[in-house]
């Protein structure tokens, strides 16, 4: 066993982490653990672009992203934190491009930015060109160039660690247990703060865009120590995966024109969102297409819709939305600019489909993509633990494993990628700060006791449960039952189902024994951590009757803002779950109805 | 259909030599290959170590050989293959940790060697550097790499020498070179005007062939070589 101290320890190395790195290393002694090498981290697949009111081609202001964040997460967003984002995001994304960030550009050198959904001009109420990009590979961008900051800044990386439990003394922050996947050797990281940066938990779901790495390991590893999880029960469904196998089509194929055609060739979103239509937020749109493919209007009467943009398509409806160029010019798109803007989408749906979008329709379903939920945590990355924001001294979430809460019920496009950048950038500040004010606190006696107990429980287990079968039955319920529509029937049964997955799971089999790249043993515990989740999601689901965002309830099919405007924490406790809430932060934006 | 796999199998804890197992699975014309493996692992033997995450071809961890060149495992279907036998093993030139598993370090050591970021050091303006279109568009074939190693271990003047940059190090250097903003040009040229650097290269285009986000790896290279031999930059 090795012992490690640094001041601060990121765990997890995408753009939160990285971002929180950079910034950490600067005035404390730094180390990230990440059990993927970093360039692996599934920031790398997010695709449309990050959002700034930069207004580089068209009046916007911060202001207004605050505003349509607020509206995107249904009021459920706490809006000190949002205001907070959406001014910073200007900052954040010139920084970026001064790291070396290679955006797509403008004619005039300036960085180019596209529609995206829910981002509007709020005056006129039509979509605003916010989000900032580098063609439909933006999050690569992002995750390369941060990973490449790291380099030139020489942060100390442990490659290939597999974190197991975050260790807490006398309600304090004392460091972490790892495991190297490379020797199987525990490694004991003495810290006196630790960053969780972990991502989120899509392989919860069967159709998910989410990687095989994002099992919730960080929301896990706090739910296992006490502190609860907040609106877990919030989990974004994306419209546009490519038919069964949930691969990511970015949103910003609607925002250079596409368009979402059902099987009787209409253009549905105009009847669901008149304003925006096919660039309302994700919420809508995938309720809208489980409606008409309930209706029997999918294609060919099947389980999907197309997302045509063709340019045909696309200046046929540029023109009857009247849709303008900056320079007040009609809207138009050759077959060249499908390519030059959306190159990665093109080889995906050749590669995986044999599809080509610019003279064919892409065939897409709604796809498990986003957890709005997480650790809970204020503006400055400080995870708080209660119902009255009590801060952890020296722990700190960012990112997708967090809950700040920025993104409410719903999340917007393009915020995923701001939320990383600027809320990881707090977080590593913060904990540089309290790392030199602070000591280190003590270690308990055998650290890593609570670890070895877990690991030891799959190890020896009977091994009469085969863990893809485990697997795909937590996936089934929760796809069924706590997906895109929800009724308390169907939760009721998920939550019964996944507390007999619990029990199950304590006869996982597990074949490998050995020590090097055991990656049977981190898959058995990555299981555990879906399953926890998938619990704590479908009792939270299951307890808020009302629909806000994308917890939408068949019947609950109501907003209730007199009941429901506050935020679910979770504590997952031996008896079950254990629920309670807490208010949502308000500052001038009053609950409105949500239309687009 | 049924699909073969045929799988090169090494366990340093275990007492048997490097082998092959042989694996007969139903698969669909549009499995992955990484869906057989997964398959594999889940329902015949979960001893079988391999790397994966995203598994739609962009984090680059799943590069392998498959009947003999690298691919990524996520982007190859069952219906591209040639053949229903199909032989997966690992990439070479780095050592093998254990099955699929090979050690990554030496080559994200030679990436690192090339000073792989962006270098500018006058105080940045309030907003963006600006970039024209076409400025942007010089260097943006190698802005897709993934850092897969796919390039770098086809290549055999690196199975020749581990010592060789390789095609991947030269690629990350080349989209900071022909940045328009970068200031370091210069510097990474020196880095690559060595023994071990670009002059090793031998345009045997395995690394363009092998490239799962279709860089022009060579042509790349070519253009290094060629700003060495001028002096500098067009």
């Amino acid at each position: 066993m090795q012992k490690h101290q640094y001041e601060v320890v990121v765990v997890g190395a995408g753009g939160a982490g990285l971002t929180a790195a950079l910034y950490a290393s600067r005035n404390a002694s730094t180390a990230v653990i990440s059990k993927l090498y970093p360039t692996r981290s599934h920031t790398g697949a997010a695709q449309g672009g990050i959002g700034a009111a930069l207004g580089n081609t068209e009046e916007d202001h911060p202001e207004w992203h605050a505003f349509d964040t607020v509206k995107g997460s249904d009021y459920l967003g706490d809006q000190d934190a949002i205001e907070f984002m959406a001014a910073e995001a200007v900052d954040a994304v010139y920084e970026l491009e001064h790291m070396g960030l290679p955006f797509s550009r403008n004619p005039d050198g300036t960085i180019a930015q596209r529609p995206f959904g829910g981002h509007t001009n709020n005056e006129t109420g039509k979509p605003v060109r916010r989000a900032c990009y580098a063609a439909d590979r933006t999050g690569h961008m992002i995750l390369q160039t941060l990973y490449q900051q790291s380099i030139k800044n020489q942060v100390k990386f442990f490659d290939e660690f597999y974190v197991l439990d975050l260790l807490i003394v006398d309600g304090k922050t004392a460091g972490l247990v790892a495991l190297e996947l490379a020797t199987g050797e525990m490694h004991i990281f003495q810290a006196k703060t630790v960053i969780i940066a972990t991502g989120g938990h899509g392989r919860v779901w069967e159709t998910t865009s989410n990687a095989y790495s994002y099992t919730g390991d960080g929301v896990a590893l706090t739910l296992r120590r006490g502190i609860p999880a907040e609106d877990m029960e919030f989990f974004q469904f994306h419209p546009t995966g490519i038919y069964r196998m949930g691969i990511l089509i970015t949103e910003g194929v609607r925002g250079e024109g596409g368009v979402l055609i059902n099987g009787e060739g209409d253009r549905f979103m105009e009847t669901y969102a008149p304003t925006v239509k096919d660039l309302a937020s994700r919420d809508v749109i995938s309720r809208a297409m489980y409606l008409e493919m309930k209706a029997g209007r999918g294609i060919n009467g099947k389980g999907y819709i197309n997302l045509d943009v063709t340019p045909e398509v696309v200046n046929h409806y540029a023109e009857i939305d009247g849709r303008k160029n900056p320079d007040g010019t009609p809207y138009r798109v050759t077959a060249n600019d499908i390519l030059t803007k959306l190159p990665d989408i093109i080889d995906f749906c050749e590669t995986y489909i044999g599809i080509n979008p610019v003279s064919d329709p892409m065939p897409v379903q709604p796809t498990a993509h986003y957890a709005m939920g997480g650790i809970p945590t204020n503006k400055y990355g400080e995870v708080v633990i209660d119902e009255e924001n009590t801060v952890l001294p020296g722990l700190y979430a960012a990112g997708e494993v967090a809950c700040v809460s920025v993104h409410g019920a719903n999340r917007l496009g393009t915020n995923a990628l701001l939320d990383l950048v600027v809320f990881g950038k707090y977080s590593g500040i913060k904990a540089a700060e309290f790392a030199n004010a602070e000591p280190y606190v003590d270690l308990p006696p055998n650290p890593e006791a609570f670890a070895m107990k877990q690991l030891n429980a799959i190890q020896e287990s009977s091994g009469k449960e085969n863990m893809i079968t485990l697997a795909s039955e937590m996936k089934a319920v929760m796809s069924e039952h706590v997906g895109v529509f929800r009724v308390e029937e169907g939760m009721a049964e998920a939550v019964d189902k996944i507390r007999e997955l619990k029990e199950r799971f304590k006869d996982v089999r597990v074949d490998d024994h050995g020590k090097k790249y055991n990656m049977n043993l981190i898959e058995a515990w990555e299981l555990s951590n879906l399953i926890d989740i998938a619990e704590v999601t479908a009792v939270s689901a299951l307890t808020r009757t009302e629909s806000r965002g994308a917890h939408s309830r068949d019947d609950y099919p109501e907003r209730d803002d007199d009941n429901w405007l506050k935020h679910t924490l979770a504590w997952l406790e031996d008896g079950g779950v254990r629920l309670s809430y807490k208010p949502v932060s308000m500052t001038k934006y009053k609950p409105k109805t949500r239309s687009y | 259909m049924q699909v073969t796999l045929k799988i090169f199998r090494y366990n340093p804890e275990d007492d048997r030599k490097k082998h092959y197992d042989t694996y007969t699975l139903e698969a669909e014309p549009t499995d992955r290959v990484l869906d057989l493996l997964e398959r594999i692992k889940g329902n015949h033997d979960g001893t079988l170590a391999f790397r994966r995450a995203c598994a739609h071809g962009v984090c680059g961890s799943d590069a392998i050989r498959i009947n003999g060149v690298n691919r990524l495992a996520c982007k190859v279907l069952v219906q591209d293959l040639k053949a229903r036998q199909v032989v997966i093993e690992p990439i070479l030139g780095l050592a093998v940790e254990k099955d699929l598993v090979v050690d990554m370090e030496p080559f994200f050591d030679h990436y690192r060697s090339v000073m792989p970021y962006f270098v500018n050091d006058d105080p940045p303006p309030q907003k963006e550097r600006l970039q024209s279109p076409q400025e942007r568009e010089r260097f943006d074939d190698t802005t897709k790499c993934i850092l897969c190693a796919a390039c770098t271990t086809s290549c055999p003047s690196f199975w020749m020498n581990g010592e060789y940059v390789g095609p991947c190090a030269i690629i990350n250097a080349h989209r900071f070179i022909f940045d328009s903003r970068d200031q370091a040009a210069a510097e990474r040229l020196e880095i690559l005007n060595d023994q071990f650097g670009v002059y090793r290269c031998h345009t045997i285009f395995n690394c363009t062939d092998a490239c799962p986000r279709d860089i022009e790896v060579t042509q790349a290279i070519g253009e290094i070589k060629k700003a060495l031999i001028k002096g500098g930059l067009d």
